[in-house]
């Protein structure tokens, strides 16, 4: 590995250590190392060695309960969900108000804001071109997932 | 203690997920292929769909009945059964995946646990996170678990979906309550002998005398009574080498041209030699079979195997695709309308460590050929490189009329919300 034009370019010498500057072509300046120690050396930039970002990790937290789903149309413009966004849905979490959540309503998913106090349960469109919708009895409702973040392209 | 975790209805319940206008309604899953029934919710039993019917025959049935009947979503299924597997998991770190649906749990230390709750928790979770409900057994053993699962299931309403065998009493009542045929691992044969035997009941079974058990049956059935009686003999699985491995197909509609057919079986040899080298075996032997269409009634009916011995083991697809479709050409009979044929790799050995043969071996050649083929087809996710004989143009497609979409594994078929 040495060669000797490396030998001449003595960078930097320790006591058990020597730093050469290399005249490697393949490397982007790096350094070479003559250790001594034959199981070789490990890159000093291993310590601060990080992970690259994960948007996974980012934003899914719980892999097995995590569901994705698209939006259809304009209700929800106001909180940000616009047509054709991407939601990501953690079906662990527990639904609470103020929550947006996917619900199965009367045949229908749909995703709203959930609006809980006295007068009962309440699905809040974020348009005012649309109705609350008060749960009863009638319909056939299921909280599906909450939603945990919106993914938008914007070009 | 040992769980048996169970998904209700499985399929039916996936296709449920992400369209839960289908609850409480009946719902059929079928067979690659479109072929029969394989998978039915409980409303489709109670209206007496049976398991297996095939479904140009019980089409009628189903329209009239309102029964919702889907094609085989694998990639759905699939990825819904990862995920109950990796939630089991966070239960205890001893899980054996059992089949698609179910799965056995052993719990070690978990001395002070009320299983009922921990069960519910199971039970819940799954249900909670994934939407597939699902029942749970607790007993002793594994044998004793898988009946304590379908006494969970049989009874919903006084089980709430789990049920815990942890008495003697409960035990022997669950025993009594069992027909012989219902035991985990009595076979059809088995069970005809141990009814002349006057045993009707998985309690009878466990009345035999131990030593005559072990002499008329095997080992396997004495370790089962052993299992029966609390004292556990089955133990948890690691996932095993199979000892054989078989692709077998039925074809879109029925052929007569052997240059089809051998290039079905080419590529079904091809596919059985892939499974052989993810595990690491070589095979001695291939069966290869052929059948006629059952169903048409006008054409001769024809069904046909042809085992081939191997001089040396092998896991190499040139070698095995060769052997199956030379198989295939000798059975072939002209003249008949062929809708079904298989590979099936037998005689398993360790690829890395069999007896040579002293004249006759592999060409060494292949075992590099073959690496590099898995290889590059691992990498594109498909089979980009084929064998000459296998059809290059076209890629072969399952029917798949009334396919559900990929809800969970693509994105252009994600749920749509308003």
């Amino acid at each position: 590995m040495l060669n000797h034009k490396v030998k001449k370019n003595i960078l930097y010498k320790s006591k058990n250590l020597t730093f050469y500057n290399a005249e490697v072509s393949d490397s982007l300046g790096g350094f070479f190392f003559d250790t001594g120690i034959s199981a070789g050396f490990p890159s000093p930039a291993e310590d601060f060695k990080e992970e690259r970002l994960s948007l996974d990790k980012e934003f899914i937290k719980n892999k097995e309960a995590t569901f994705f789903a698209r939006v259809s149309g304009q209700s929800m413009v106001g909180a940000g969900l616009e047509d054709n966004d991407l939601l990501i849905i953690d079906r662990s979490l527990e639904p609470a108000n103020n929550k947006i959540a996917v619900c199965f309503l009367d045949g229908e998913f749909t995703v709203k804001r959930l609006k809980m106090d006295k007068t009962g349960l309440w699905l809040k469109p974020e348009n005012p071109n649309y109705p609350m919708i008060k749960i009863t009895e009638e319909n056939d409702f299921v909280i599906w997932g909450i939603v945990t973040n919106v993914i938008k392209k914007v070009y | 203690m040992y769980a048996l975790v169970d998904c209700n209805n499985f399929y039916a319940s996936c296709e449920r997920v992400f369209n839960p206008n289908l609850h409480h309604k009946p719902i059929a899953i079928l067979s690659n292929n479109d072929g029969c029934v394989i998978s039915r919710s409980d409303e489709a039993k109670a209206l007496g769909l049976p398991m297996g019917a095939p479904i140009f025959k019980w089409e009628g049935f189903c329209k009239i009945n309102d029964i919702q009947v889907f094609s085989s979503n694998y990639p759905l299924y699939g990825d819904m059964s990862n995920r109950v597997m990796k939630i089991l998991e966070q239960f205890t770190p001893d899980v054996e995946v059992y089949s698609i649906d179910e799965a056995f749990l052993e719990f070690i230390g978990f001395k002070n646990y009320d299983f009922n709750d921990y069960g519910n928790q199971i039970r819940k979770r799954i249900l909670k996170w994934i939407g597939i409900p699902t029942c749970v057994g607790i007993a002793p053993t594994k044998a004793l678990s898988k009946i304590a699962n379908k006494i969970a299931r049989k009874f919903p309403e006084q089980t709430k979906g789990v049920y815990v065998i942890d008495s003697d009493e409960k035990r022997i009542k669950a025993l009594k309550w069992t027909k012989i045929e219902d035991v985990w691992g009595i076979g059809w044969g088995l069970q005809k002998r141990l009814k002349a035997n006057g045993c009707k009941t998985a309690f009878d079974f466990i009345q035999l005398n131990d030593d005559w058990v072990r002499k008329t049956f095997s080992i396997t059935e004495w370790k089962l009574k052993k299992d029966l009686e609390g004292n556990p003999k089955i133990l948890l699985d690691e996932p095993k080498n199979k000892r054989a491995i078989a692709t077998t197909r039925s074809f879109d509609y029925s052929y007569n041209d052997l240059n089809y057919i051998k290039e079905r079986v080419s590529t079904f040899a091809t596919r059985c030699a892939e499974k052989l080298r993810k595990q690491g075996s070589s095979c001695h032997m291939i069966i290869v079979t052929l059948r006629s269409d059952p169903f048409r009634k006008d054409a001769e009916r024809y069904r046909a195997s042809k085992h081939v011995s191997l001089t040396f083991p092998t896991d190499s697809s040139l070698v095995i695709s060769n052997e199956a479709v030379k198989a295939v050409s000798s059975i072939f009979k002209k003249g008949i309308h062929y809708k079904k044929a298989g590979v099936i790799v037998t005689g398993l050995v360790p690829s890395d460590n069999y007896q040579l043969d002293m004249f006759e071996h592999e060409d060494p050649k292949h075992k590099s050929l073959m690496s590099a083929i898995d290889g590059l087809n691992n990498k594109y996710r498909e089979s980009k490189i084929k064998i000459g004989n296998q059809d290059l143009k076209r890629t072969w497609k399952m029917r798949q009329e009334r396919l559900s979409p990929k809800y969970t594994t693509n994105f252009n078929d994600i749920i749509s919300v308003k």
